[in-house]
Parts: C-alpha cells; sequence; structure tokens
C-alpha cells in the first residue's frame, strides 16, 4: 500500500503531466525517498495507482541507475569515475573508499551505513576528483580527507 | 568585453540574485519587450542573430524555431523544453548559470515559449544537481507570484506554465528524443527521425528542446538587438561563449569569453598553462564526444565552425586537457566505458560495438593488447559512424577513438609491444 503521503507527493506530481504513465518516475522517486529503494510490493502498488502494469514499469525503474530496486545503505557515496576526475586521481580516492568501507563499488556495507555507487560526471571538473554523498557535494577530494568526510554520515 | 550570461553570477557560490535584484540589473526586460511583439518578430531577432545550440550540435536556434506549426491550425498545446541534463562528461557550465542566476533561465523560456507560442515548459534537470533544484524551485515560484509564468504573463494574453522535471539519470536523457521518451515516462531510448520534435514531440505535439546556455542568450539577444549580439564574437557564430579547462591546469575553470576564442588563449592565459612539471600533450575540446586536438590546433579559433575544419567539433566547449603523465589509452579506454555502459542497448553497432571496444581498450591497458586490436578499434570507428545508429551516442563515442589513433598510434603500438601500460 502506497502510504497517504506518498499518494499526496504523486498526485502534487500529477498536476504536471497530461498522462498517468508520464508521472512514473515521479512516483518512483517518491517512493524511493520515503523507504529508500523501490520492492517488487511497491513497483505493484505504483502500477496500481497509474494504470501501468509492474512489468512495464520495472521496464522503466530499471532504465535508470538513480532508482534503486535493491535495498541500499542509509548514505549513498557516489564517485565520479568520467573523464576529469580519471585525470586527477580518481582510482586513489576509490581505492581510499573501498578500503575504508570495506567494500567494492555497487556494494554496501556490512551496518548498512554506506553504499557505494560510482556515477558518471558530476560537473565539477575544475575540482576533481569529485564525489557526492546524499544531497551533499566534495570537490577537489584528497584521499586523506576521507575520513573526516565520512564521519559526517552516521 | 561584455558577459551578459554572468554579469549577475556572485563569485564563491553565494546566493543568487532573487527576482528583484534580477529585475533591477534589467531582469525581465526582455520579456517585457518581447511580449510587445508579434511571435514572428520575435523568431527573426534570434534567426538573425546567428545564435546556434549550445549543448554541443551548434545547430541555429532561428532554423530550428522555424519549424515549429504556427497559426490557428498548429497542433495544441505545443512544448517548450530546457534540456539541463548536463552529463556529457568533462562539462560543467550548465551548472553555473542555472545555480548562478535562475531566472535568466527562466526568462529566456518563457520568451523562447512565446516565440513558438507553447504554452507549457519543463526544465530536464539531472537529479546529482541539486543546488540547481533548489534554486530553481524558488525562482519558479518568485516568477509565478509575479505573473511571469502562469495565465495571461503580464496582461499579454499568453500563457506558460513551467515545470521542473527531476530525472532519475542516464546520459541518454540528454539526447534529444531520448530526454522527451523520459519526460513521457518510458525508458529513454532514442526516436527515429523523422519526424523532428518540432512537428511531433512530447506526446506527438510539437515541441522544441534547447540546452541551458541557448535558452539564457535569449533575453539578451531581445533586449539589445542581433548586431550586438554578432558583435559580442570574434567570428560569425553570435554571442559569447562559457568556455572551460579541467585536467592538470594550473587554473582549472569556466569562462565567459567573445565566441571564436582561440584555444591558446583559453589554455595560457585563463587555465594559467599546464601544471609545474606536466607537458601538455592534446585536448577534447568540448566533451568526452570530441575529437582529439593537439599542439598543432593551439590557435584555432573556438566556435562551431572553425574547430570543426580543425577535426573536431567545438562540442559544449569544455576542454579536457591531456598531459604527458596521463596515458592516453588510458583516457580512451576511461571514455568508451562511459558510452559503452551509458549506451541503452536499442541499435546493434552501440551495444555491441561499444563493448567490445571498451573491452579491447582495457586488455591494453592489462597488457593483452594484440597488434590485430588496433585494426578492430579503427573498424569500430566505421562500424559506428553517423549513419549508422539510431542516435549521436555511438559515433560521439568514435570521435575521441578515431583521432587517438590518429595523434597518438605510437602510445598504442607501445602498450602492444610491451605487454603493459607504459605510464603504470
Amino acid at each position: 500500500m502506497l502510504a497517504p503521503e506518498e499518494r499526496q507527493e504523486i498526485e502534487v506530481e500529477r498536476a504536471h503531466y497530461p498522462t498517468r504513465q508520464a508521472v512514473c518516475i515521479e512516483a518512483l522517486k517518491v517512493v524511493q525517498r520515503h523507504r529508500g529503494w523501490v520492492s517488487d510490493e511497491a513497483l505493484q502498488d505504483i502500477g496500481d495507482a497509474l494504470d501501468m502494469t509492474s512489468e512495464e514499469l520495472d521496464g522503466v525503474a530499471t532504465f535508470y541507475n538513480l532508482v534503486f530496486r535493491k535495498p541500499v545503505g542509509r548514505h549513498i557515496a557516489l564517485i565520479c569515475d568520467s573523464v576529469s576526475c580519471w585525470i586527477m586521481g580518481y582510482e586513489k580516492l576509490c581505492q581510499g573508499l573501498t578500503s575504508r568501507l570495506k567494500i567494492s563499488l555497487g556494494e554496501t556495507t556490512a551496518d548498512n551505513r554506506f553504499t557505494l555507487l560510482p556515477i558518471v560526471c558530476l560537473g565539477v571538473c575544475n575540482h576533481a576528483p569529485a564525489l557526492m554523498i546524499d544531497d551533499d557535494l566534495y570537490r577537489d577530494v584528497e584521499p586523506g580527507q576521507l575520513d573526516e568526510v565520512l564521519e559526517n554520515y552516521k | 568585453m561584455e558577459k551578459p550570461l554572468t554579469k549577475n553570477i556572485p563569485s564563491h557560490g553565494a546566493e543568487p540574485p532573487n527576482r528583484k535584484a534580477y529585475e533591477n540589473s534589467g531582469g525581465y526586460a526582455g520579456l517585457r519587450k518581447a511580449i510587445r511583439m508579434a511571435p514572428a518578430e520575435v523568431r527573426d531577432l534570434v534567426d538573425k542573430s546567428n545564435l546556434r545550440g549550445r549543448g554541443g550540435a551548434g545547430f541555429p536556434t532561428g532554423k530550428k524555431w522555424s519549424f515549429v506549426p504556427m497559426g490557428e491550425d498548429a497542433p495544441h498545446p505545443k512544448y517548450l523544453v530546457a534540456n539541463a541534463d548536463e552529463m556529457e562528461p568533462g562539462t560543467f557550465k550548465d551548472r553555473l548559470l542555472m545555480e548562478g542566476d535562475p531566472h535568466q533561465l527562466i526568462e529566456g523560456m518563457i520568451i523562447s515559449a512565446y516565440a513558438i507560442q507553447a504554452n507549457v515548459a519543463y526544465i530536464f534537470l539531472r537529479q546529482e544537481y541539486k543546488l540547481s533544484e533548489r534554486r530553481l524551485r524558488k525562482a519558479l515560484t518568485e516568477a509565478y507570484e509575479n505573473h511571469y509564468l502562469g495565465k495571461n504573463i503580464l496582461g499579454s494574453g499568453f500563457s506558460v506554465e513551467m515545470h521542473l522535471h527531476v530525472s532519475a539519470g542516464r546520459y541518454m536523457c540528454g539526447e534529444e528524443t531520448g530526454l522527451l521518451n523520459a519526460l513521457e515516462g518510458k525508458r529513454a531510448n532514442p526516436r527515429s527521425k523523422p519526424p523532428f520534435p518540432q512537428v511531433s514531440g512530447l506526446w506527438g505535439k510539437p515541441t522544441v528542446v534547447q540546452n541551458v546556455e541557448t535558452l539564457c542568450n535569449v533575453s539578451h539577444i531581445v533586449s539589445n538587438g542581433p548586431d550586438w549580439f554578432k558583435n559580442l564574437s570574434h567570428t560569425a557564430d553570435g554571442g559569447t561563449k562559457l568556455y572551460g579547462a579541467s585536467g592538470k591546469v594550473k587554473r582549472p575553470g569556466l569562462w565567459e569569453l567573445p565566441m571564436g576564442t582561440t584555444i591558446r588563449e583559453l589554455l595560457e592565459e585563463h587555465a594559467g598553462g599546464m601544471r609545474d612539471g606536466v607537458k601538455f600533450r592534446g585536448l577534447l575540446p568540448g566533451g568526452a564526444s570530441t575529437d582529439f586536438l593537439t599542439e598543432q590546433h593551439l590557435d584555432v579559433r573556438m566556435d562551431f565552425s572553425e574547430v570543426q575544419k580543425a577535426g573536431s567539433r567545438m562540442g559544449t566547449g569544455t576542454m579536457i586537457i591531456l598531459d604527458d603523465q596521463t596515458c592516453p589509452v588510458g583516457m580512451v579506454w576511461n571514455l568508451e566505458r562511459f558510452f559503452a555502459q551509458e549506451s541503452c542497448g536499442w541499435c546493434t553497432p552501440c551495444w555491441s560495438g561499444l563493448h567490445w571496444t571498451e573491452r579491447m581498450l582495457g586488455a591494453m591497458e592489462e597488457g593483452q593488447g594484440r597488434a590485430e586490436h588496433l585494426e578492430r578499434l579503427e573498424f569500430q570507428t566505421k562500424f559506428n559512424a553517423p549513419g549508422n545508429t539510431f542516435c549521436a551516442l555511438a559515433p560521439g563515442a568514435m570521435e575521441p577513438l578515431q583521432s587517438a589513433l590518429k595523434y597518438f598510434r605510437s602510445d598504442f603500438e607501445r602498450h602492444v609491444h610491451e605487454h603493459r601500460c607504459p605510464w603504470r
């Protein structure tokens, strides 16, 4: 069942589009904002609300890399692996993260604190390498700063 | 030197001008002027200004608008979309415009919508641009409160509803027709053209999609006229350009300069030259999907026509610099891995070809490269050439590869002969 707040937020978006299907990406994001990820059950509920089959909706959900169809940690760490960051030290930064968090890209820490994901160019190439944790952007990140940065997220 | 696009943008990321501050600096004067003109007159101004699309392709904006059906019998509603899905690796210019002066984009969009008589507009924004989202939402609220948006704008009888769509990722959403599918709640696969979106776009209605920087120019063109706009430029393409540089230069950054500024001036004066201890080897002039240029091209003027004559594309105008301590094969591998990952899988040359390309380059970097890989990479640049694929993703992916094979061939050969990456 979609929660009343979820329904309400989806309704707000509904007014911006002429068809129900067009709202589906916004709806997936609404549910993910409340629950962290989109389960099979949630997919079915959103599909029912928008007159889409869950297969149709899953075809959309799995296309977009920021829709999570698996549970994720409390915080999402996105490390930019595109070209400017790669030139400016992505590999060392990535090693710094994976060794501190003891996970590989695409994995979640055992304490469920972080999910670490690669991301395409974050658009701060003049301050590479870059990292984004939840809504916070970190620029010119040195591996030595990672302990301090990660401390902000419990 | 005039800098219309960035004159209001505070340094160090301070809050952008609010509605009132924007008006005090001349903001919304372009809109007030435009709505007293006929839509055809506004289209004519933009056409005469030689404004070319700043998303990378450089398509003339006036020409794009000329394909939109006009008049009483035109399909309704028509749509205007701002492509704010900035995701081309190495590109960070639209972020500055949205974070630094969101009303400038909104005003440019309202005028553009008026010119083509579109009553619904979307800003298609990538999700990671959180600060842009926050500032655009605030500016949109202010614009509605002051009757710049909504019904009967400033008593003109013209109405526009403008919505912010925050995307859920994928480079393909930046491709014009992929973006339309994403807005319709579908996978962002490209659509075949024709029909072109100007005739049949969102929900089958006439739709114009423009890059953020392109739209930001529109209010200035209307306020100051096409001759003023053309005079901002060193070359035939009108206006200023947001240029950038990233990589191992002394001062990576972003600068608004006359269109047609030389690569040498950008690199040496604005970016401060190479960092101590590293030497320049080449650059991608405007994002991941542009051909490498080298030392011999430093005096090329950065505009759409001149960079094309030099064998590349200006693209987004944000240069990525390759230095002598960075492996060119490794750099191209990074680029091709990106394109292979972001291929939507819709057409075969792209999904198949880009993965083979990426794997061959990876093998080379890891010492497993073979001489025939060079020929096979050459083959891929032809297999994925324009005309063989639905959209520009794969042809774009081939641009850095084909030029790297040309300019850095001996580096590829060293990887094969030495069975290792000489830079590792």
